[in-house]
């Protein structure tokens, strides 16, 4: 295994055509946190030519909504919800200049297109390891749609989030490499 | 003829919050053991990462008392309400939904249920999904289960044909897992239900994966051999944790069935996270 790169956002063009699928990285800087809704109401404002509520260019998005903080606590539990709900919003944000992307499981042939095309990653955060995920958050604050309750998109400052490299800008799949190599053939069973 | 028991709905209400503020933090040993036996036995260094997060990530949600995964599901519970109880001081549904909407507030959960049309959240994560089933006795038997969504949304019935047979049944279970990738949070356990009509092989899929993870299913052989087998093939896919490649894409395979019409052949593949959360108690 290569060894584990420190990143910082704002991502650039240098960082992304370093990584490769299946690094493994600690990333710290901002984030915002996006999911289901605020992907419809960002696309739908865009197709509308209307002002963002949050920067798109250079940024990086992390698909996840936390449980709320208890006292003393900046955040609660947060973990990363299945990115490939979002792939029908992710191809126009790309081309806006989104650099980064957070989540878990498979993107569509046509998000992978465009992690390509415009020179981003997308990174896989631990699934279900929200409690401890939760530990590398600095700082929270709303950065638009407050009315979403869970849903809102937060600003969130991170220090060195453990993440892997599932799809990088050369065309390179984790979730591919590692069937290629971990799988077993049929004639081999029993 | 034995007596009527009352059981108040204070006494159900309390007992359904408490079940769900322990589900979402406190991880069973019985799940937290088979994730540590995993990670010790894996030999993909990208999925050994994966699983050591997760034991730790259960440790310190224990200990801490947060939750397990920001996912705290939707609310799942199973009844078993003997025939003698009486239940008094309101009524058992409100009793329940009250429980729930308690527990979410008070553990700090998060609130993931929505209108399925206009998305709009609901607020306090009722309603919850209650199985109801009037047993004999006089207790009532409550099992709670915050169920995801990643996971659900993997899982599926399908109208086999009844030629397809057990070897039809082996290979929708692998293929389902197959298709899910990464997707369901891996390594899940993989819940299914053969038999019934449709909603009901999916109701014993679910139920399936209340039983302790590691026993087989002891009333049908045929089921055991299933369980075992399926699970080896599944373990051969390749997928591993969290779709980083390896060996443990399940934990276990867990299978149920009752008889069907002669027409059919319903199984339901409920495909469950490694945060499998469920707690149980009897009032």
């Amino acid at each position: 295994m290569s060894k584990i790169k420190s990143i910082k956002t704002p991502l650039d063009d240098r960082v992304c055509r370093g990584l490769r699928a299946g690094d493994r990285v600690l990333l710290s800087g901002e984030v915002f946190t996006g999911r289901d809704v605020a992907h419809r109401r960002l696309y739908e404002a865009i197709l509308r030519c209307e002002k963002l509520p949050i920067p798109i260019r250079g940024e990086t998005l992390f698909y996840a909504a936390p449980t709320p903080a208890g006292p003393g606590r900046v955040i609660g539990s947060m973990g990363p919800t299945t990115s490939s709900r979002m792939d029908p919003y992710t191809p126009k944000l790309l081309e806006m200049g989104l650099k980064g992307m957070i989540g878990k499981g498979r993107r569509s042939a046509e998000v992978i297109g465009a992690i390509r095309k415009h020179g981003a990653v997308y990174f896989g955060a631990i699934g279900g390891a929200a409690a401890l995920m939760a530990q590398c958050v600095r700082r929270v604050e709303v950065a638009a749609y407050g009315d979403l309750g869970p849903e809102a998109v937060l600003r969130l400052a991170v220090e060195d989030l453990p993440l892997v490299v599932i799809n990088d800008m050369n065309g390179g799949d984790l979730y591919e490499k590692a069937l290629k190599r971990f799988s077993k053939k049929k004639q081999f069973f029993n | 003829m034995s007596s009527l028991r009352k059981v108040s709905c204070r006494t159900i209400r309390d007992t359904v919050e408490k079940l769900f503020l322990s589900a979402s933090t406190d991880l069973g040993k019985d799940v937290f053991g088979a994730l540590k036996k995993a990670a010790s036995a894996e030999k993909s260094g990208l999925g050994r990462f994966a699983l050591d997060r997760i034991v730790e990530n259960a440790r310190v949600a224990r200990k801490e008392g947060l939750p397990i995964c920001q996912d705290t599901g939707m609310a799942v519970l199973f009844l078993e309400v003997g025939q003698n109880v009486v239940v008094t001081g309101g009524n058992l549904r409100d009793a329940v939904q009250e429980g729930v909407r308690r527990a979410y507030r008070k553990g700090r959960l998060r609130k993931s249920i929505c209108d399925p049309i206009s998305r709009a959240n609901t607020g306090d994560n009722t309603p919850a999904v209650i199985h109801t089933e009037i047993v004999p006795g006089s207790r009532i038997r409550i099992a709670a289960m915050p169920k995801g969504g990643g996971s659900e949304n993997m899982s599926s019935v399908t109208m086999l044909l009844p030629a397809a047979g057990v070897e039809g049944i082996r290979k929708l279970i692998v293929d389902k897992v197959r298709e899910a990738g990464p997707n369901p949070c891996p390594p899940t356990i993989v819940g299914v239900g053969i038999g019934g009509t449709m909603e009901q092989a999916a109701i014993l899929a679910k139920k399936a994966l209340l039983r302790p993870l590691g026993e087989k299913n002891c009333r049908d052989r045929r089921l055991a051999k299933l369980e075992i087998e399926t699970l080896r093939e599944i373990n051969r896919l390749g997928i591993g944790p969290q779709g980083y490649g390896g060996r443990t894409t399940s934990l276990a395979v867990h299978v149920e069935m009752m008889p069907c019409h002669i027409a059919s052949l319903p199984v339901a593949v409920n495909i469950q996270c490694h945060a499998a959360r469920h707690k149980e108690a009897v009032i």
